[in-house]
């Protein structure tokens, strides 16, 4: 079992913070391996962000995702830059307020409202991540949800964790009603 | 969960290791894409009784370190190419006096300032020869998180052993990527202390004899005894000589102390080399493209193998010759222009065998661009 994922958005929406949560939960919780590359330098400044996990229970020896199973893209210049790279048949995950989605790859397109509703029950764009990685943590079978709840609680300071906890349900709950 | 199971970075990882052998003291200018380890250590190293100092610049944080480890403290910095460029001059004066330190250099694209978030293995000649003169010097890689802390350990403990300057030779794909590690326990690893000479206060010290096990035992600078440093051409006593017999022996003590034991120094793995017909020779990060290629092609039942080389200065000829000779070919995969291809080419009974799989535009060689050479080179076009 190896599990390619990449995360893209652009920066300051926390796709990195992300990855690095999905990755650590599968390792210290799931007793799996992981790797998690980003890239850094001009595409990381205002342009696209990018950040790759890969998962598996083999060691992991070539770092960098060249067909992701499972993409997440967050603007409109991370789905044009990356969509053409998931792997057929593989998952492909926006927000709906972000992206509009050119039906062209072969791929399961889910688009959820994820900061919509963030915005709306919580009212702060900072957990926004949170969401998205509990979308797509319903959405998939990557890590128990559990495990990367209890890595959302250890990095995250004691003061937002309720914040957090409820993107997190929010990002479950949109995945649910799309399985 | 087990609290030694960590998922970090590269560079914390060097960071810990570095605290795991003793480091008690840290000069240095920090320079992407090594600057976590100095932003770990500022905040580690003080609670721990250590020193950190952010310096004016790389010339200054050598000369700082160099001066720390004299006064018998175990010293490093860490910096990349534009920064080990500055430090070359000093590094002569730490292996012309012999001072013990590691330098970390965690290579990005160059010359220059080159490419500072782009991954290259540009510097593997300066680690070697970016300081003037006829001398040697240890230099070590690792191309995943645990062998990174093994090694880095591994340069506290060579540094102290044949007090020279150590060279940790990483990149940004190690230093920036984060994967599971497991810490190693108190113990677990050899920490190697420094060698102190027994001779009493009152009576003489000489620096720079060497005892018969060819060990120089040092003195805290500053301490009980009186003794001379610098980067002339010096006596026993420390002190500047133009003696052609004092330079003769001075020069080759500080070549043969370490390339007579090239091969007790030679770090490297092996990876399905037994019945390979065609071997990969990596090293650092590149070795996890070559590692990927070969398992996949493995599957295929094309026999394929991996030396890895970890030590890469002094040059492990030996155990490069005897795993490449009788091969049908040697592919020498490395993000360099074949900085270390011409070093396996010196080296084998048949240089016109050895190829050169790379990559020099800043992106990380992957394994399809080792395939692609490979086909080329047995005439299967790409």
């Amino acid at each position: 079992m190896v599990k390619r994922v990449v995360f893209s958005g652009s920066g300051g929406q926390g796709v990195i913070t992300a990855s690095i949560i999905l990755a650590e939960a599968a390792v210290i919780y799931d007793d799996l391996n992981a790797v998690q590359t980003q890239s850094y330098g001009p595409e990381a400044r205002g342009g696209a962000t990018r950040a790759d996990v890969i998962i598996s229970r083999e060691p992991i020896h070539y770092p960098k995702v060249l067909n992701p199973h499972v993409l997440v893209c967050l603007t409109q210049e991370a789905y044009g830059k990356f969509s053409g790279i998931i792997r057929p048949g593989g998952l492909l995950l926006t927000d709906s307020k972000f992206v509009k989605v050119e039906r062209k790859v072969d791929a399961r397109q889910v688009e959820l409202e994820m900061y919509g509703a963030v915005m709306a029950e919580i009212g702060n764009a900072i957990v926004f991540n949170v969401c998205m990685l509990g979308a797509l943590i319903g959405l998939t079978d990557l890590v128990r949800p559990n495990s990367a709840l209890e890595m959302v609680k250890s990095k995250i300071n004691p003061d937002f964790l309720e914040m957090n906890e409820k993107a997190f349900g929010i990002g479950m709950r949109l995945a649910d009603s799309h399985k | 969960m087990k609290t030694n199971i960590k998922f970090i970075q590269g560079n914390e990882v060097f960071a810990k290791a570095a605290l795991y052998a003793g480091v008690q003291f840290y000069a240095g200018y920090p320079i992407t894409p090594s600057t976590e380890i100095a932003e770990i250590l500022s905040e580690v190293l003080p609670k721990r009784g250590g020193k950190f100092i952010q310096m004016e610049d790389e010339i200054a944080s050598i000369c700082a370190i160099i001066g720390a480890s004299l006064t018998g403290l175990k010293a490093m910095t860490a910096t990349s190419g534009p920064g080990f460029s500055l430090m070359q001059e000093a590094i002569g004066y730490a292996v012309m006096t012999e001072v013990p330190l590691v330098v970390v250099n965690v290579q990005r694209g160059g010359p220059s300032t080159g490419m500072p978030t782009s991954v290259a293995q540009g510097d593997v000649m300066q680690a070697r020869w970016g300081t003037q003169g006829d001398h040697s010097i240890i230099t070590l890689t690792a191309s995943n998180l645990r062998e990174a802390f093994n090694m880095t350990v591994e340069a506290f403990n060579l540094a102290e052993t044949f007090r020279t300057p150590v060279i940790l030779l990483f990149d940004e794909v190690l230093a920036h990527m984060r994967e599971k590690i497991i810490i190693p326990g108190p113990g677990e690893i050899e920490v190697v202390k420094r060698l102190r000479t027994s001779v009493p206060k009152g009576t003489n010290y000489h620096p720079y004899l060497t005892r018969e096990d060819g060990r120089l035992p040092m003195s805290d600078f500053g301490g009980v005894h009186r003794y001379n440093v610098t980067g002339l051409v010096h006596d026993m006593w420390g002190f500047p000589s133009t003696d052609p017999k004092v330079a003769y022996d001075l020069l080759h003590h500080l070549v043969d102390k370490l390339e007579n034991h090239a091969e007790l120094l030679a770090r490297y793995k092996k990876y399905y080399t037994e019945d390979a017909e065609i071997l990969l020779v990596s090293y650092g990060s590149s070795t996890r493209s070559a590692l990927h290629m070969i398992e996949a092609r493995r599957k295929r039942g094309l026999k394929i193998g991996l030396l890895e080389l970890q030590t890469l200065w002094p040059f492990p000829r030996q155990t490069v010759r005897r795993e490449c000779d009788g091969r049908s070919h040697v592919l020498v995969v490395e993000m360099n222009m074949g900085q270390i291809c011409q070093e396996v080419k010196k080296a084998v009974s048949e240089p016109d065998k050895v190829f050169l799989a790379n990559r020099i535009d800043g992106i990380f060689i992957s394994p399809v661009d080792i395939l692609r050479a490979l086909n080329m080179i047995q005439g299967k076009g790409v």
